[in-house]
């Protein structure tokens, strides 16, 4: 491994965010204990065994996009709290912190982009953003790069991640489902492509609404994807589950997912596609 | 048929109790007890005002699962004319606990779908509890695209806790089927109508919900979890459901000020329960009205009313 020989930091994957204090980080699925730095270089991917862990949006847009071909929208947009949601923590609470942990203003990043010289329209979700779960701001980014998309006349490309729902903004946060389902509508009837890319995890409301809608469904390796949370099925049911329920690999055995593309890989592969599907 | 009594309805009970047993004494030992009587009844009147005047919304998640609460095919028989089932998704199998067919409403045909609860265990296991798989909503999609061909306007009845978590819902995918629906019914070239009359759980809701007028009964409730499951992550405990069913703010009157249902449907004094044949005469007058208007109106500007109206949802800052 080149690990040291390589220059270590570059310009935007420099602030890592979703690491442990410390400069080492132990792979949960083969034990190896990697650098940091390391994992940053292999766009958090563990060099020993492939396992896929979270990528940061900031990163993984450099790692997919032309360089400086991205051009962000609607950067500033912000969470309110408009149900004035009273629980044990306050929403307008948990926006501050997870603002101060991720530098991030909400959970997705949406912008034009080229990919291989093909213009696109791409939207990417932040796990480390309260789980990237989907409330008016995520909708209305979601929702505006489509419809930007559509009169451009680009395809849209969604990197999804999602716990679901966002609770604290209650059935405004449903009602994103319907509002970016419906801008897909629009742009499937004029013809333009969609590629969603579901990673670890993808669940619930995003997966009941944009995820699952692209015409090409691609997944990272071993990404848990589903509907209802794997304990919730096991309440219900009082059943075993399979080994490889809810996973990637689970999923392209069912039919859903076209196919699974290493995050290495998963550049040249839009690139590939876009050949076929994209336009000029 | 009123078999389940919630907390809040034991003051009225028991003074319908105490009423029972001033008719019947006047009635066996002929003694007049007029003045008894009716200020026994004028007492129930204002206790039911003062009970239902103030529901909180953890009462009113209470009554939309109440046992004797009418359910969808309660209303078809009370609210329709000849029903017609139709069954199956076309792929798999056919889902009960969604049943749907051709009906008439107010002399309209339409196409109708409906979750659909069980009152026994019997019954419920038939029903799944009202929970779908996704051939719920696959054949959804294809009578919807049958109101589609017939020109006829498509009304779904909504009372789910939610879309079955289940190892086959999994397998055959429920969140593609549900997310096709919401995506297909933005554009559906046909009137819909959606009424919450019981329970609207999040997607499994949403999956029959995308309409160009929403309605609820007045005391259905519409969330994107479900109080007990918002209380198990926020509270850390299901006991708190009470209050997270309130900062869900969930019930019909927050939702049409918020604009993200179009109206409310009244029920009964006491609710849906106490007077099935007025609740299914509230929903069958509304339809019918609905329909009326929608049946007017340019399908193009259908459409494009459809998708500003779910379009404008959301609430955030620049
Ligand atoms: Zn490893």
């Amino acid at each position: 491994m080149a690990i040291f020989k390589k220059p270590i930091l570059r310009s935007l994957t420099s602030k890592t965010r979703e690491m442990p204090t410390g400069l080492w980080t132990k792979c949960p699925s083969c034990s190896e204990v990697i650098h940091n730095f390391a994992l940053e270089e292999n766009l958090q991917v563990c060099p020993k065994c492939g396992h896929h862990f979270n990528l940061g949006s900031r990163e993984r847009i450099t790692s997919l996009v032309d360089p400086d071909s991205f051009e962000e929208h609607d950067a500033s947009m912000s969470s309110v709290d408009p149900l004035g949601f009273k629980g044990v923590t306050t929403y307008a609470d948990r926006l501050r912190s997870y603002k101060q942990k991720t530098g991030l203003v909400d959970a997705v990043t949406t912008g034009g982009a080229k990919i291989n010289g093909h213009s696109v329209g791409l939207g990417v979700m932040d796990f480390n953003f309260l789980a990237a779960t989907m409330g008016s701001v995520v909708g209305e980014k979601i929702t505006r790069i489509i419809e930007f998309s559509t009169k451009q006349k680009m395809p849209v490309i969604l990197v999804c991640a999602s716990g679901g729902a966002r609770m604290y903004e209650g059935m405004l946060s449903l009602m994103q489902m319907a509002k970016t389902s419906g801008a897909l509508a629009l742009h499937a009837q004029a013809r333009l492509p969609y590629i969603t890319i579901l990673t670890n995890p993808t669940t619930a409301g995003v997966m009941a609404s944009y995820a699952s809608l692209g015409d090409i469904i691609i997944a990272e390796p071993k990404a848990m994807i589903g509907f209802a949370g794997p304990r919730v099925i096991r309440e219900t049911t009082h059943q075993t589950l399979p080994a490889d329920f809810q996973t990637a690999e689970f999923l392209e055995k069912h039919g859903l997912v076209d196919l699974i593309v290493e995050r290495a890989k998963m550049r040249s592969t839009l690139s590939d596609i876009l050949g076929y599907l994209g336009s000029k | 048929m009123n078999k389940q009594t919630l907390d809040f309805e034991k003051p009225i009970v028991e003074l319908e109790q105490k009423l029972g047993e001033l008719l019947r004494q006047s009635e066996e030992r002929k003694i007049d007890l007029r003045s008894e009587i009716e200020s026994m009844q004028r007492k129930i009147e204002a206790t039911r005002e003062r009970v239902y005047g103030s529901l909180t919304a953890w009462q009113r998640v209470q009554i939309s699962r109440h046992i004797a609460r009418p359910f969808f095919l309660d209303y078809v028989r009370m609210a329709c004319t000849d029903f017609v089932e139709l069954k199956g998704d076309r792929l798999f199998g056919d889902d009960a606990s969604m049943p749907g067919g051709l009906a008439t409403i107010g002399g309209i045909r339409c196409v109708v779908i409906g979750q659909q609860k069980g009152r026994d265990m019997k019954e419920n296991l038939l029903r799944n509890f009202g929970s779908p798989h996704p051939e719920g909503y696959r054949k959804a999609l294809r009578l919807m695209r049958m109101a589609e061909k017939f020109g006829f306007p498509f009304v779904a009845f909504i009372d789910t806790p939610g879309a079955y978590p289940g190892i086959g819902a999994e397998e055959r995918h429920i969140a593609e089927a549900i997310a096709v629906n919401i995506r297909d019914m933005m554009a559906l070239r046909t009137p819909i109508v959606s009424i919450v009359i019981g329970e609207g759980g999040s997607g499994g809701a949403l999956g029959i919900g995308v309409a160009d007028r929403v309605l609820m009964l007045e005391n259905a409730y519409y969330s994107v979890i479900s109080p007990e499951g918002c209380a198990a992550i926020l509270w850390k405990h299901r006991k708190h459901a009470p209050e997270a069913a309130e900062a869900l703010k969930l019930c019909a009157p927050d939702l049409v000020k918020m604009g993200l249902v179009d109206g409310v449907i009244p029920e009964p004094a006491g609710g849906a329960h106490c007077d099935p044949e007025q609740a299914a005469d509230n929903i069958r007058a509304t339809i019918e009205k609905e329909l009326q208007i929608l049946s007017k109106t340019p399908i193009e500007k259908l459409l494009t009313s459809r998708y500003e109206k779910f379009r404008r949802m959301g609430v955030f800052e620049e």
